[in-house]
């Protein structure tokens, strides 16, 4: 078993993040790679970029969003429970170079994810602007976390309820118009991520985004990652994650995102109807 | 004299015994064993139309080298104990190979009975004999040689490992397979289905292994969690790689990456490995298909048509771009699946997917094929013929056209020679690799072909180990 040792509900029970024990791969792990996790015998296999490692302590950290029967199951494991496997570090490195000025725009729990990507291209030597985004502003998790790692911090919400009204790219393109931006990395949903592309593509400002897509097994050996980038047909586990956002067929990915739609439904109101909170 | 002749008259009027199965139209609903397998009295009957050749040809034609004749003489005296034991002198998987090797071009291919009439069901034996000793044994281990203190790592757990795992353990030698998946097993877990190959087998006959003293480390990615080097650095004297294909190939053509196009791989993990079969009450997913088209003919076509009836299907169709004759699949699975409803369509290829507005797959376009000059594997090349374009109708297609190298281990070791197809060169004979103190044997060698052949290739690796351990590279 993988023990979590520390458990936080990051806003309103929706958000959480889990710190596990699990030596072997917070030994090997860099920032972009995943972990894929299983919370027990009849469970899913779920991908989750990791947050966090810490090698001395032999811990990694992942934050996800309660969105269907898996994650509302492992909502459920608390401090001293653990997942029955946990596979990796999976997927390959962001490459982390210096470049000069870099934008660094997340969603949702994607900030999670940007947020060691954003620490490493500070560390080289880039300089770093962030914009990070949500719904709400209870939905908005990391802001002091990515405020470290940032030279310069901007924060949007789509209600207003906190920062900016309004989306990322709105910020993004405040930063863009200034010019002298080599490099912008998003991590988020899939219709940020498509935007935030359209975006720089305009400004011709080269992107990398981080993609989620349905897995099995995260080796390369089942396909059922596969994307389109370019005129490429890529697996994202072994390929991937991070892509040349210009590139990628965000559509075909919305879509395949929905394979199992009907089946999720199913899932997750047994689950809700056992497990009433 | 008078005696003998007549046990030998006795003796060729007996039948080859048929192994009772459930009924066709019941077993495509449901995921239970199509064959029932041999009550003692079946299997010492069969076992009695064995000649004990002095000469076995069978044996010769074991890529483990059985001492088939041996242990069935011990099935027909009733010492089914002993026949297992025998079994395991030089097979460490007996209940997976008496249900999976393809018997009738080894051991009953050649078999002298077979030159007249039908040869020795010398699977069936097997298979009974390592179920009898399952469910009525007395759970003694075979010997064991002293420790040597050496140990060796292998990677991946499907039939290659294991039999490296299970021939090493008894010389002696300190053992820990590595597995990528949470479950060990390798392909004989998450490729062949419950149907045809009990998952309760398997695991049973790796914990046979584990009772021998192997150690299991499952969620190990070798290459990731772990590399070959660091293998070596933690103190393992060598190391085996039998990590299986496990690359999909997939058709290049439009509509490829639409909702209900699988890879076989994907398929059947999904059911196999992950029991989506029994969704809801496993978590995985799958799509359950009305009319459901498998591309290719192979073993693992079979096994993706055959479930996709027990998963409700309608129809499930093969589309094959050759003819029954060049059809790769054992003989016995086809029957199977034709017996089970499993519609062929040879000399057809898809040209292209068509999908609907949410992305999923609803039809395909066929060409029609012919035989033209042989090809490279010496099989007759299709060929499109002109303007024959028709549709199938399809809610599901399982692509089972083979399999490639997964550059995942050998893209991050150094030093490991690889072939044009990047499959590991490795010695035939010894099973080494270019890099010292690494062998090499299966699928990542060979490219997809079957259980017992895998086997073979771990069974001359595990002798190569023991080599150069006792006497150097």
């Amino acid at each position: 078993m993988f023990k979590i040792v520390k458990r936080e509900e990051m806003s309103e029970g929706t958000v959480i993040l889990n710190e596990i024990e699990a030596p072997l791969i917070a030994r090997k792990a860099k920032p972009g790679q995943f972990v894929i996790l299983k919370a027990n015998e009849t469970g899913e296999r779920i991908p989750l970029t990791m947050a966090e490692t810490d090698p001395e302590k032999g811990t990694i950290t992942v934050i996800y969003m309660v969105v269907g029967k898996s994650t509302a199951l492992f909502k459920t494991l608390m401090v001293g429970e653990g997942y029955q496997d946990i596979i990796g570090p999976l997927g390959k490195p962001t490459d982390v170079e210096k470049v000069g000025n870099v934008v660094c725009v997340g969603g949702g729990t994607g900030i999670a994810v940007l947020h060691p990507i954003t620490r490493a291209l500070k560390e080289i030597g880039n300089h770093v602007t962030s914009i990070i985004g949500a719904r709400s502003k209870d939905l908005l998790i990391l802001e002091d976390k990515m405020k470290a790692v940032s030279h310069e911090l901007l924060i949007t919400t789509d209600d207003g309820s906190y920062g900016r009204k309004g989306f990322v790219t709105d910020a993004l393109k405040d930063v863009l118009d200034k010019g002298d931006t080599q490099l912008v990395v998003a991590i988020g949903p899939v219709p940020m991520m498509k935007f935030v592309s359209k975006l720089t593509q305009e400004y011709g400002v080269k992107t990398i985004v981080s993609l989620n897509p349905i897995m099995v097994d995260g080796t390369g050996m089942c396909g059922g990652c596969r994307v389109t980038v370019g005129d490429q047909t890529k697996f994202a586990c072994v390929d991937g994650p991070e892509f040349d956002g210009h590139k990628v067929d965000y559509d075909e990915l919305m879509l395949r995102l929905q394979a199992y739609c009907e089946h999720e439904q199913q899932c997750y109101n047994d689950f809700c109807m056992l497990n009433p909170q | 004299m008078v005696e003998q002749e007549t046990k030998k008259v006795k003796r060729e009027k007996i039948p080859r015994q048929p192994m009772p199965e459930q009924e066709p139209e019941l077993r495509a609903k449901n995921f239970e064993e199509v064959p029932f397998g041999y009550s003692p009295e079946t299997a010492m009957k069969e076992a009695e139309r064995c000649l004990q050749c002095k000469k076995p040809a069978c044996i010769a034609g074991c890529p483990v080298e059985i001492d088939i004749p041996g242990f069935i003489r011990l099935i027909k005296e009733g010492e089914f104990t002993k026949s297992i034991r025998k079994l395991w002198e030089r097979n460490s998987l007996p209940a997976i190979c008496g249900r999976v090797c393809p018997q009738e071009i080894q051991c009953e291919g050649v078999c002298i009975v077979g030159k007249k009439g039908e040869p020795v069901a010398i699977g069936n034996l097997e298979r009974f004999a390592a179920d009898w000793e399952r469910e009525n044994g007395t759970g003694d281990l075979p010997p064991k040689a002293e420790p040597k203190g050496k140990k060796v790592a292998i990677v991946g757990s499907g039939p290659a490992g294991l039999t490296v795992a299970g021939d090493l353990i008894v010389k002696g030698y300190e053992i820990t397979v590595f597995e990528a998946f949470h479950k060990p097993g390798g392909v004989l877990l998450y490729g062949i289905p419950e149907f045809r190959l009990p998952k309760e087998i398997v695991a049973q006959e790796i914990n046979f292994l584990e009772r021998l003293g192997v150690k299991v480390e499952c969620n190990q990615v070798v290459g990731r969690t772990v590399s070959i080097n660091e293998l070596f650095e933690d103190g393992y004297d060598a190391v085996f790689i039998g990590v299986g294909a496990g690359l999909p190939i997939l058709l290049n053509i439009p509509g490829k990456n639409l909702i209900g196009i699988y890879s076989a791989n994907e398929y059947l993990t999904r059911s196999n490995l992950m029991k989506a079969y029994r969704f809801p009450e496993y978590d995985t997913p799958i799509i359950r298909g009305r009319n459901v088209v498998t591309l290719g003919a192979g073993n693992v076509a079979m096994d993706s048509a055959r479930t996709a009836l027990r998963l409700g299907a309608e129809n499930s169709r093969i589309v094959y771009r050759r003819s029954r004759t060049e059809v790769p699949a054992r003989d016995a699975e086809v029957h199977h699946a034709e017996e089970e409803g499993v519609e062929f369509f040879f000399l057809a290829a898809p040209t292209k997917f068509i999908g609907n507005d949410q992305g999923r797959v609803v039809g395909m376009e066929c060409l029609k094929m012919e035989l033209g000059e042989p090809d490279d594997s010496g099989r007759r090349r299709p060929v499109p013929m002109e303007g024959s374009e028709f549709e199938l109708e399809c809610d599901l297609v399982i692509v089972a056209v083979g399999a490639g190298a997964n550059p995942l281990l050998t893209q991050s070791t150094e030093g490991l020679a690889l072939n044009k197809w990047g499959y590991i060169q490795a010695d035939p004979k010894t099973g080494k690799t270019t890099k010292k103190g690494v062998w090499a044997g299966g699928d990542i060698v060979t490219g997809s072909a079957t259980v017992i052949l895998a086997m073979g290739a771990g069974r001359i690796a595990a002798n190569s180990i023991d080599d150069y351990l006792t006497w150097g590279w």
